[in-house]
């Protein structure tokens, strides 16, 4: 009896058991090198919330283009509404933080339902090509409907009431950026669980080889667009929570530049890994925020030399060179890759 | 009437500047299968570089516009032959990166070395004046234009459609393994034709700098304009970039004439409807 246990066990250990040992793992290093730089840089509290934001804003875009395949250049318009939804209802008198980032979550994912639509219809570079306009859309409304949006100027003045009707919102942006560490650490669990489910497994299955998905039986169309709806959620929250850390609004946040910037974080970090847009995202802005404080002229050069480096030396992403590491390493010993 | 005129002139003229720019892109999109969002760095640096002959060197405008394509083609060589060759054939997103990339790097350089300021391109005298053309006057250098957006058009359709070099290139780009085993020499043929689509490029981003200002952002600010323009005319078709230059064209110098708040409003919601009943484009191959 107890060999039969033992047996069983030690089978199921390398499929589920590791990968769990290894998702908490991940998870808890996410949290410790979130608290490590609550810890080692106090004083640049709001440039870490706003890498927060934006890895949210990355992790959206994986879900769709590193687990669906379908490549876009206009996220920033999910990002966008979750965060002009929140500034305006904000503006407007509910203050609550939580209630807030549920509304950028259902603008996000409002946006994402009507942007699925549109882009689904085309194929490759014409998709490419629709997400663009569908931002440029978005940022010619937001700017044409001042009244609401405070156009080129931004929405300003948003207060923010107390978190849990404790924790204020403070000048240092302690409070928003644990809000927001917590926000993230949620959400990464909730996506985890979702890619690994039979949806995701299935997501997966139509960024291979949709033609086939489509033979088994499935409906490709609304599984993709389901996957947009949870990726705007995911994208509106990063709006929101930007909204809330940084008490402005501006237009910049449905911009085609925010949006290749977050696709270029996803592709150095690595497609179709949770793990990867978070590493890129930390990497291309603190890059970003380096170079731009040595020499404010440079930075877009260096920048761009960055992006030749990455395609030339490691088109898979960091997180490819990593796994292409550990998975020699593993070789090496004779396991399983 | 009056206004209806001058806009159709008008559009007429900036479709013709975005269709000698686009159609390099077109060419290297359809024909070598490469999203290159760098093409508008190449239609900036020779923006530059006849500035810089014109206005500095004091040069004539004609010896200005040779300059600047030979200068852009040179530069573009060594780009082409370490950067480019690596990303021929791979996933759209790993060229997308690279040509982003070398955009970023020309902006950087262009900004560091000419500053922020916008730069002109002197015309010469017999362009810079209004020509009566019987029922109008219009500026002579909007009859340049299209005057170039002909030429280039008619040009490009005789070298792909009835030249020993066409032949080659349209069979290297419906099998490339195949020509190069029937010995046709695709590297060469890939040069020659990149070459031909910076040249154009540079040809357009000095002619059409009266439409398209020249200054270091202009390569990120008009690469989305190009790309849409070139998706869709169908990548790689010379009828699709012209049907789509004349009428984006026109769709957006409408725009901007009679309601000028809306900014860039008609020329995406056009493109979208264009692309939602053509998903590949005008006169898009089927892929």
């Amino acid at each position: 009896m107890q060999v039969i246990a033992q047996t069983e066990s030690v089978a199921a250990a390398p499929s589920t058991g590791s990968r769990w040992l290894r998702d908490v793992t991940g998870v808890i290093l996410i949290i410790a090198a979130g608290l490590a730089g609550y810890w080692l840089f106090p004083d640049n509290l709001a440039l870490l919330t706003r890498v927060i934001a934006i890895a949210l804003l990355v992790l959206s875009i994986d879900l769709i283009t590193g687990y669906c395949g379908v490549a876009t250049l206009g996220q920033a318009a999910l990002f966008g509404a979750g965060a002009y939804a929140a500034g305006i209802a904000c503006v407007n008198g509910v203050t609550e933080p939580l209630t807030l980032i549920v509304i950028g979550a259902v603008a996000g994912s409002a946006a994402g339902l009507l942007m699925g639509t549109i882009m689904l219809r085309a194929h490759g570079l014409a998709q490419l090509v629709l997400s663009i306009a569908i931002v440029q859309l978005f940022h010619e409304a937001a700017n044409k409907a001042s009244a609401y949006t405070g156009g080129s100027d931004g929405l300003a003045g948003l207060t923010v009431s107390p978190l849990f009707g404790v924790f204020e919102f403070d000048l240092w942006g302690q409070t928003a950026y644990l809000f927001g560490l917590a926000l993230l650490v949620v959400v990464f669990v909730v996506l985890k669980f979702i890619v690994s489910s039979p949806f995701g497994m299935l997501c997966r299955g139509i960024k291979q080889d949709p033609i086939r998905i489509r033979a088994m039986g499935s409906f490709v169309f609304p599984v993709l667009l389901k996957m947009f709806v949870i990726s705007g959620a995911v994208a509106g929250m990063g709006g929101a929570l930007a909204a809330i850390s940084t008490q402005v609004v501006g237009l910049d946040s449905v911009s085609f530049e925010l949006s290749a910037n977050a696709l270029v974080m996803l592709v150095l970090g690595g497609l179709g890994t949770l793990y990867g847009a978070l590493v890129g995202t930390v990497i291309f802005m603190g890059f970003e925020h380096i170079v731009s404080s040595i020499n404010p002229f440079h930075w877009m050069t260096m920048v761009g030399a960055l992006l030749i480096a990455v395609v030339i030396a490691a088109p898979g992403g960091l997180s490819g060179v990593l796994e292409r590491i550990s998975g020699s390493g593993r070789g090496k010993k004779g396991g399983r890759a | 009437m009056q206004t209806i005129l001058s806009i159709a002139i008008d559009a007429f003229a900036y479709g013709m500047a975005l269709f000698i720019i686009c159609i390099g892109l077109s060419l290297t999109m359809g024909l070598m299968r490469v999203v290159n969002l760098a093409h508008g760095a190449f239609a900036m640096i020779a923006g530059y570089i006849a500035s810089y002959a014109a206005r500095d060197l004091g040069l004539g405008y004609a010896v200005a516009i040779f300059l600047a394509i030979i200068g852009t083609v040179i530069i573009s060589i060594p780009i082409e032959r370490l950067l480019y060759r690596r990303i021929y054939g791979k996933p759209e997103l790993i060229q997308v990166l690279m040509t982003i990339g070398i955009t970023f790097c020309v902006i950087g350089i262009t900004n560091y070395f000419f500053g922020p300021t916008l730069k002109t391109i002197p015309l010469p005298g017999s362009l810079s004046q209004p020509v009566d053309i019987g029922f109008k006057t219009i500026a002579a250098h909007r009859l340049f234009v299209m005057a170039c957006g002909g030429v280039v058009a008619g040009g490009l359709w005789f070298l792909i459609e009835r030249t020993d070099f066409g032949i080659k290139l349209r069979a290297t780009v419906d099998n490339a393994a195949m020509a190069d085993a029937l010995g046709v020499r695709t590297q060469v043929v890939y040069a020659i034709s990149f070459a031909i689509a910076i040249g154009l490029a540079a040809l357009g981003g000095v002619v059409g700098a009266e439409f398209l200002p020249i200054e270091p952002y202009y390569a990120l600010r008009y690469m989305v304009t190009f790309l849409v323009v070139v998706s869709v005319g169908g990548a790689g078709s010379i009828p699709g970039a012209v049907v789509a230059c004349l009428l984006l064209g026109a769709v957006d110098t409408t725009g901007r004439y009679l309601m000028p708040e809306f900014g860039n409003f008609f020329f995406y919601a056009a493109v979208i409807a264009i692309v939602c009943v053509f998903p590949r484009g005008f006169f898009g191959r089927a892929q």
